[in-house]
């Protein structure tokens, strides 16, 4: 089973992939141009109610309900279990925002007048327009910085034409995940904002262990193209990026499986994100160490620094 | 050295292995409870027959344990019935941690409230209105000033609720009214302009002024928000800053948010008064405790706290604490004119604050139920002998630095706490919370098994090793956030998982380095020593930059995202030791000081 010995051209198919990748990427952003994302209430604020009702719920019948008592913008839709049910209602426009934050208690007494046995709250949010600015503003700043952050990292450990591999691989990564959010309309939300980060994390990951090879080979093969260099390179680690991603998978589905409704799309969003950082840290930053004629010249440092740095532990 | 951190990090994360026993605690306002109170209590419980167990008096409130949480939510409603007012009944998690660890300080990791249930509160100070209602009083203030001194101003307000501007028909009049403003305020800054032979001055705040009012504001609404939370019975409530003017208040297993909501917004009201003279009909006045000594005062309200404009604690020129207390110019006419033929007598300040409790009324069919009463609570919170007519500012002595702190932060919360508006709520009910911890915890045992079988698989005798330090790594990440007292949310559980899964990758660039050694012709010892080594950098550099990541998540994310953050940053460092030093220790262990022949690390 072992993947080291059998040599796989990876960077043969190099330039098919590239274009592959891009149209994904062009898809990702076309979707997100046109479908925009299914924004959670954290970001676009409102109400959310999810209630639990002792038989089966009566959803059309709680739709007329709210319809009748002037919440005609209320989503209801059942979650999970047929007796549960989730309200989200959107805050009025022009309401002032004090007023607003009652809007679940009043709901979640409407239901219960309506309802003859008791109805139990399971969990309500209540999120004002400008907290939900402020983290939508948050969270894309969040992304940039993580970015600025490894870009700078990478440059300073490795080498400029890395960091660039490096950042275009993790840009692809987290666009192809908010591109696939948004085809399928799966709702974005705080936690699917975090498990981009951790996307970023994890896709960094890797990246960075194909680079510190690649740097290793350049360092010490004394004959070979570039192209020949990252396909060794690559080829000595790919048994170790499919390990690890291996196991992470299998975290992350016994997550979706077990985690219940509330962390679906954590889950979902991790898992795209494992899926298509492994196979950007080889097709995408490697491909582009190429594009920008990574050489020797780039890695060799000066003796006194080279020393500094093997003599790393 | 090894064995001592691993024998560490299990003793500090046992804790979480002892269930809390969910429990009731009973305080009282201002007695401690008694050995009786408890005996009637228990009596209470055992007539209805509700089971209970480890009954103690701690300090001064009562702890009852119960071994479900249906029978705690039924005793305390028999126990509140069965108490006479005065006592605050909270529900509560009661600890099972043995004696013997807790006398090492070993606690358990916090359960977040999306683990728990309850609710959480965002809430927003109003500082524009602050800000507006401190303007406000300054211009009113200046008018007063400016008709004593007759000085014809054309006009004064306050623009955009931003800066005072002060019009004037000539030069002369608009110069005596700065040199009154320098005098008399001056803390503001003066910017002089002209337009259209119109003289003007523009009066703002300067921006350390500004920040250290927000800062006393929301001081003084947090305050507020403490007192309130109290009466809530609510046994481990949060309250805390976020930011220059939102406070958090979470309050664990509090269901009833309309109610909680409701008590949080109420506004507490500062009275100024009198004492009764001696002799004065008893219906005139009311007795209050100050500092172990009873007061009578007078039922008559001298000064109204929202004539109160600004209060600080201060020193005076002896270096003595003292309260200074800023009126606004009606309040300072009003008060100079009574103070002034009370001279020597002694005046009060109450604070007043309306809370709610439960009551047990009988419906119609002589059942018991509960009701919310309202209730006003009134403190005597300074007692003061008047020492000569007071204006618009003065000052209350004889107060140690501690008092005075405290005195200042009670008026304010009376008379200066800013509107406050809910900005942000969620609610986690407790059914869905234990649904929570049921569902994370399988994830983990799944994931977990799944991971550690297949290291097994993949890398025989190596593997064993990989779990081995992957066991450790988690219990390490337990210790460690127990130790910090870190709290567990639902993402952080997910965070736990994560680290699992990636926190192999460490082993497998060694393992795979190590079978690259061997595959190259080295030694086993030579490739074990190689693969370790050569794989650090790369171990280092990739955690590296993913610890970085985690930080910048725990920078931008709130409540349960930064809970995932952390666990995720704690766990690349627990993963980081394990892997490389734990996975070393057990390989050096099991293939170390002898000649052997074969690695068992699965085929190369």
């Amino acid at each position: 089973m072992s993947l080291i010995n059998k040599e796989i051209d990876f960077m043969g198919k190099r330039k098919v992939l590239a274009v592959c990748s891009i149209i994904a990427v062009l898809i990702s952003l076309g979707s997100l141009a046109v479908n925009s994302l299914q924004f959670g209430l954290d970001f676009t604020s409102g109400t959310l109610v999810e209630v639990a009702y002792m038989q089966t719920a009566d959803v059309p019948g709680i739709r007329t309900t709210l319809t009748e008592s002037g919440y005609d913008q209320a989503v209801v839709v059942p979650f999970g279990s047929d007796r549960v049910v989730l309200v989200r209602v959107p805050t009025p426009d022009g309401q002032e925002e004090r007023e607003a934050s009652s809007i679940g208690d009043e709901i979640v007494a409407l239901l219960q007048a309506n309802s003859d046995t008791p109805v139990e709250i399971r969990s309500s949010e209540f999120v004002s327009p400008k907290v939900g600015e402020e983290l939508a503003e948050k969270g894309g700043m969040g992304l940039l910085v993580a970015l600025g952050i490894v870009m700078l990292y990478v440059a300073v450990r490795f080498q400029f034409k890395f960091s660039v591999g490096a950042v275009t691989a993790l840009a692809h990564d987290v666009i192809i995940t908010l591109g696939i959010f948004s085809l399928f309309k799966m709702t974005f939300d705080l936690t699917v904002l975090a498990a981009l980060l951790a996307v970023i994390g994890y896709s960094l990951n890797d990246t960075i262990v194909v680079s510190d090879r690649i740097r290793e080979n350049f360092r010490m093969l004394r004959v070979g193209t570039p192209e020949e260099i990252i396909n060794i390179s690559t080829n000595q680690v790919f048994s170790r990026t499919l390990i690890t991603s291996f196991t992470t998978l299998l975290v992350l589905f016994a997550m979706l499986i077990m985690g219940g409704e509330a962390i679906q799309g954590f889950a979902i969003a991790l898992i795209i994100g494992v899926v298509v950082g492994t196979y950007s840290s080889i097709y995408v930053a490697a491909n582009v160490l190429l594009y920008m004629h990574v050489s020797k010249e780039d890695l060799m440092v000066p003796v006194k620094d080279d020393s500094e740095v093997d003599s790393m532990p | 050295m090894i064995v001592v951190i691993i024998l560490l990090g299990m003793l500090y994360s046992a804790p979480n292995l002892y269930p809390d026993d969910p429990a009731i605690q009973v305080s009282h306002e201002a007695e401690a409870v008694t050995e009786a109170d408890l005996n009637g209590m228990t009596a209470a419980l055992e007539t209805v027959n509700i089971p209970y167990f480890g009954e103690v008096i701690n300090d001064r409130s009562a702890l009852i344990r119960f071994s479900s949480l249906d029978d705690q939510l039924r005793g305390k409603s028999i126990i509140e019935q069965s108490l006479g007012s005065g006592f605050i009944v909270a529900l509560n998690l009661a600890p099972t941690t043995p004696g013997w660890l807790r006398a090492i300080n070993a606690g358990k990791m916090n359960l977040g409230l999306d683990l728990q249930g309850g609710v959480r509160f965002v809430m927003e100070v109003d500082m524009e209105a602050a800000f507006q209602r401190r303007m406000e009083n300054t211009v009113s203030n200046i008018r007063q000033q400016l008709r004593a001194d007759r000085v014809r101003s054309r006009s004064l307000s306050l623009i955009n609720n931003e800066y005072i501007e002060l019009r004037f028909d000539d030069e002369e009049s608009r110069s005596e009214a700065r040199s009154i403003i320098r005098e008399n305020f001056a803390d503001l800054l003066v910017t002089p302009r002209e337009q259209a032979g119109i003289y003007m001055i523009e009066l703002r705040m300067t921006p350390e002024d500004v920040l250290q009012m927000q800062r006393d504001t929301i001081t003084a609404n947090r305050t507020t928000i403490l007192n309130r939370v109290d009466s809530l019975g609510v046994s481990e409530p949060v309250v805390q800053q976020q930011g220059a003017d939102r406070i958090v208040i979470e309050l664990p297993g509090v269901q009833d948010t309309a109610q909680a909501k409701r008590i949080l917004q109420r506004i507490a009201t500062l009275q100024f008064h009198l004492e009764a003279r001696p002799g004065a009909p008893s219906t005139s006045f009311e007795t209050f405790e100050y500092q172990g000594q009873m007061v009578n005062v007078d039922n008559d309200v001298i000064l109204q706290g929202d004539r109160v404009s600004n209060v600080r604690s201060a020193f005076d020129q002896q270096g003595l604490p003292q309260v200074v207390i800023n009126l606004d110019a009606q309040g300072g006419q009003q008060f100079s004119r009574i103070t002034r033929d009370n001279i020597g007598n002694l005046m009060d300040i109450l604070l007043i604050e309306t809370k709610t409790r439960s009551v047990f009324v009988p419906d119609g069919e002589g059942n018991l139920v509960e009701e919310q009463e309202t209730y006003e609570e009134k403190r005597l919170i300074s007692h003061a002998v008047i020492r000569a007519a007071l204006g618009r500012e003065f000052v209350i002595t004889g107060l140690s630095a501690q008092e005075a702190n405290e005195l200042s932060l009670l008026i304010r919360s009376g008379a200066l706490a800013a509107p406050m508006y809910f900005v942000n709520e969620s609610t986690v009910g407790p059914s869905l919370g234990a649904e929570n911890i049921d569902q994370g915890s399988r994830a983990v045992y799944l994931g977990f098994g799944m991971v550690m079988l297949f290291m097994l698989a993949y890398y025989r005798v190596f593997g064993i090793a990989a779990n081995i330090a992957l066991t450790v790594n988690v219990i390490l990440l337990i210790s460690v956030m127990s130790i910090m007292g870190a709290t567990l949310t639902l993402p952080g559980i997910f965070g736990i998982v994560l680290t699992v899964g990636m926190a192999v990758d460490a082993n497998v660039l060694i393992f795979t380095r190590i079978r690259e050694e061997l595959a190259a012709g080295l030694s086993p010892q030579g490739a074990i020593a190689g693969g370790f080594d050569r794989a650090f950098s790369t171990i280092m550099d990739a955690n590296l930059t993913t610890f970085l990541v985690a930080t910048v998540l725990f920078t931008i994310g709130t409540g349960p995202v930064k809970g995932f953050a952390i666990t995720l940053m704690i766990g690349i460092i627990t993963s980081m030791f394990t892997a490389i030093v734990v996975t070393r220790g057990i390989v050096n262990l099991m293939y170390g000081g002898r000649q052997v022949q074969t690695l068992s690390i699965g085929k190369y």
